[in-house]
């Protein structure tokens, strides 16, 4: 599909002749995920949480919809409608745990996922469409869960809902409009849960629509790999099927052995306790907090808590949304001309702190809004800044590479010097 | 130009975070928080009672849940209501059909009802299939009968709190004479296991032998009748819990071994004698094969 020498499918089957003449859906397969898409030969297995995203989705997907079958989304009834399917539903307990704890895992592989392509360099040309639809599915992601995180109307969800529309009514002179128009009232109430139950069975099927974009995408200049040189030669690649589905297998396995440790032995490890009280608006829980995905970026929220020309909260309503948006410029922000973090030395230094910067951002986050976590965040969050808007910018000038090898066949040599090229091959090296 | 502009809007957001870092530092080393009452006393939950569906193979004992639901019978159901359960459930901890019936046809609560001649409320016994009835008709008669405080329900209390069955057990054995200089307003009782020190509750568990147990149980102690009750408070916040661990060994054990079958797959593929690669790369061992033989003609000795 992507490469010169992609193998074009030709089908020996009469029957899928006749089909592939018709509609060419075997041919697309084929061309996307099958023999004909080949993908570089030296990938880790960072490269698998791509597909274990989209897995994630269709698990939501079809626990949702037969939770949707037996949910009731109503102020006076949705709580009940919950208990109702743990109890009564059969099974009902393991589907909502399943789409509960599948709720983490889509963000967990998601989150390795974006942190690959933030090390390897993904979102650089040509492949900066891939890197800004994934951003896209995202932010989807987080408007699908929020809401979803609604639904069973637990004190969490109320206040939360609460918590986070509020975040527009910061916004001057529209904000407060805004805020009653997203709610559908002054405060989170049947109409607030109604639409959230419609645009949360909603969302997951756009995303879905992005993902075949982002695949799309993708597949123009086909997976970049750990060493960032560019395919050079068939050589350097292998066909996605068998073999990087073969691979794929045992990635999906592993999700699944994670996905059943939570759902059967620890299934409200990742939730908290007072969603199991029924929402009450007379009563504010001791701390409100999202869920754990979220954490992050609740902490750089919090940590705003000076007013400088503009208020504080709207400093942090401004902060939190830049601290996403701004990875749409990334990149242009990052002009090193190498890829893959491997490469760069002192890059490598700074993305170690970036992780153990966003890993106290969310420990923060999680926390009660009180000293020291709120200096602590503090410093985390004006560290995030810095890493993306003056770090990135300043390293790509100044920064001394590595040198890149010559290509992924030699990369992949297994501590020999060099190799020569098998019998009727061209050397890799010598192009 | 974007390098330029980001450069800017990240020093900036930079500046005004470290702002208030400032004012936070400053603010916290020229008066330190002072501790509050909650945090100098309150109490983490114990965790020095081992129940039996603990673990990953953890079952309920049933007749430690009986029990419990003994202790709710005849001493929270005064105040606190049960409401996701039904009667029937109970069924699940091990009480015949007749048992349940009769359960439901002594419940010292009625259900609200009509009377189907004249259309005016009314009250009925309840039947096995409904739910437990509370002590109150609702939110407003449950303040009104204690002293403006509202008694929780319970069927969820041992997930709606930190620590589950650990903290309602802690709570229960935990009242006691508050500290030396400790004030406790009126109508409330001191427990360093509650949020903020002060329930309202008064002690519900007070002397030993105040539930009396059948022939073959131990002795209701109160610490036993705490145990015992909130074991049967996580049976009713998750009354599947055992079918949960029962349900999740087999496929713990089933998707291990579809992994490790993935990944012999995965070995198989990458790694077979008939590997089918379009384009031979240089380590393929068909390739280092011919690159040996290729040497050995040439008489190159590598």
């Amino acid at each position: 599909m992507s490469f010169p020498w992609a193998e074009k499918y030709a089908p020996k089957h009469p029957f899928m002749r006749w089909i592939d003449q018709r509609l060419p859906l075997p041919r697309l397969a084929y061309g996307a995920v099958g023999g004909g898409y080949p993908v570089p030969r030296n990938l880790n297995y960072f490269w698998n949480f791509g597909v274990l995203a989209g897995l994630a989705l269709a698990l939501q997907i079809v626990t949702g919809i037969i939770l949707a079958m037996h949910y009731q989304a109503g102020d006076a009834t949705a709580f009940n409608s919950v208990e109702h399917i743990m109890r009564d539903v059969n099974q009902g307990w393991f589907l909502r745990y399943a789409h509960a704890n599948g709720a983490s895992m889509f963000f967990i592989v998601t989150y390795i996922h974006i942190f690959r392509g933030l090390y390897y360099g993904s979102y650089k040309a040509p492949r900066e469409m891939v890197w800004m639809l994934g951003l896209v599915i995202f932010l989807l992601m987080m408007a699908t869960a929020f809401m979803g995180y609604v639904l069973p109307w637990g004190q969490m969800s109320f206040w939360g809902a609460k918590v986070i529309t509020g975040l527009f009514g910061a916004i001057p002179l529209v904000g407060d409009p805004i805020q009653h128009w997203l709610l559908g009232g002054y405060a989170p109430d049947q109409p607030t849960l109604t639409r959230f139950f419609s645009l949360h069975y909603l969302l997951p099927f756009v995303i879905a629509g992005v993902i075949i974009l982002h695949i799309w995408a993708l597949h123009i200049p086909g997976s970049g790999n750990p060493t960032g040189v560019d395919v050079k030669s068939p050589q350097d690649t292998l066909p996605f099927h068998p073999y990087y589905t073969a691979k794929d297998g045992f990635g999906v396995g592993i999700f699944f052995l994670v996905f059943a440790l939570l759902v059967f032995f620890m299934p409200n490890a990742f939730g908290h306790a007072d969603n199991y009280i029924a929402a009450n608006p007379l009563s504010t829980p001791a701390e409100i907090v999202p869920e754990w995905y979220f954490w992050p970026f609740y902490a750089i929220l919090r940590s705003f808590t000076a007013d400088f020309i503009l208020p504080a909260k709207l400093w942090g309503v401004l902060a939190m949304f830049s601290s996403i948006l701004l990875l749409f410029f990334l990149p242009w922000l990052d002009k090193s001309p190498v890829r893959s973090g491997s490469y760069r030395p002192t890059f490598k230094i700074f993305f170690g702190i970036l992780i153990a910067d966003v890993l106290v951002l969310g420990y923060c986050g999680g926390s009660r809004p009180e000293e020291p976590y709120l200096m602590i965040s503090q410093l985390a969050t004006a560290y995030y800044f810095i890493h993306f808007l003056v770090v990135l910018p300043l390293l790509s000038m100044f920064e001394k590479t590595r040198p890149l090898p010559n290509s992924i066949s030699e990369s992949v040599l297994h501590g020999e010097e060099a190799e020569a090229a098998p019998i009727g091959v061209t050397p890799a090296t010598a192009a | 130009m974007i390098r330029f502009l980001g450069v800017l809007v990240g020093l900036g957001f930079a500046f005004v975070v470290l702002l208030a870092f400032g004012f936070g530092a400053y603010a916290f080393v020229t008066s330190p928080p002072e501790q509050s009452a909650e945090a100098r006393y309150h109490l983490a939950p114990r965790h020095d009672v081992r129940y039996s569906f603990e673990g990953p193979l953890g079952r309920f004992d049933y007749q430690q849940l009986q029990r419990g639901f003994q202790v709710y019978r005849e001493v929270c159901s005064t105040c606190h209501g049960l409401s996701q359960v039904a009667f029937r459930n109970l069924r699940d901890i091990g009480y015949s059909e007749a048992e349940v019936r009769a359960i439901a046809d002594q419940w010292p609560h009625q259900m609200a009802s009509i009377n189907p001649d004249t259309g005016e409320a009314a009250t009925r016994k309840p039947i096995p299939a409904d739910h437990i009835p509370g002590p109150y008709a609702n939110d407003t008669q449950a303040r009104a009968a204690n002293n403006n405080a509202l008694p929780p329900d319970l069927s969820l209390m041992a997930k709606a709190r930190e620590g589950g069955p650990h903290y309602i057990h802690s709570l229960l054995t935990g009242f006691r004479n508050p500290p030396a200089g400790f004030e406790v307003p009126q109508n409330l009782h001191y427990n360093p296991y509650f949020a903020n020190l002060n329930i309202a509750m008064p002690p519900p568990l007070t002397a030993d032998g105040q539930v009396t147990y059948g022939p073959g149980n131990p002795r209701p102690t109160v610490d036993q009748m705490a145990q015992d009750v909130s074991a049967f408070l996580m049976w009713s916040a998750e009354p599947s819990m055992e079918t949960r661990h029962q349900v999740g060994i087999p496929v713990l054990v089933f998707l291990l071994i579809a992994t490790i079958l993935a990944y012999l797959s995965y070995q198989n593929i990458w790694h077979g004698g008939d590997r089918r690669v379009r384009a031979t790369g240089p380590l393929d061992p068909d390739n280092m094969d011919k690159r040996q033989q290729a040497s050995r003609e040439a008489g190159v000795t590598e």
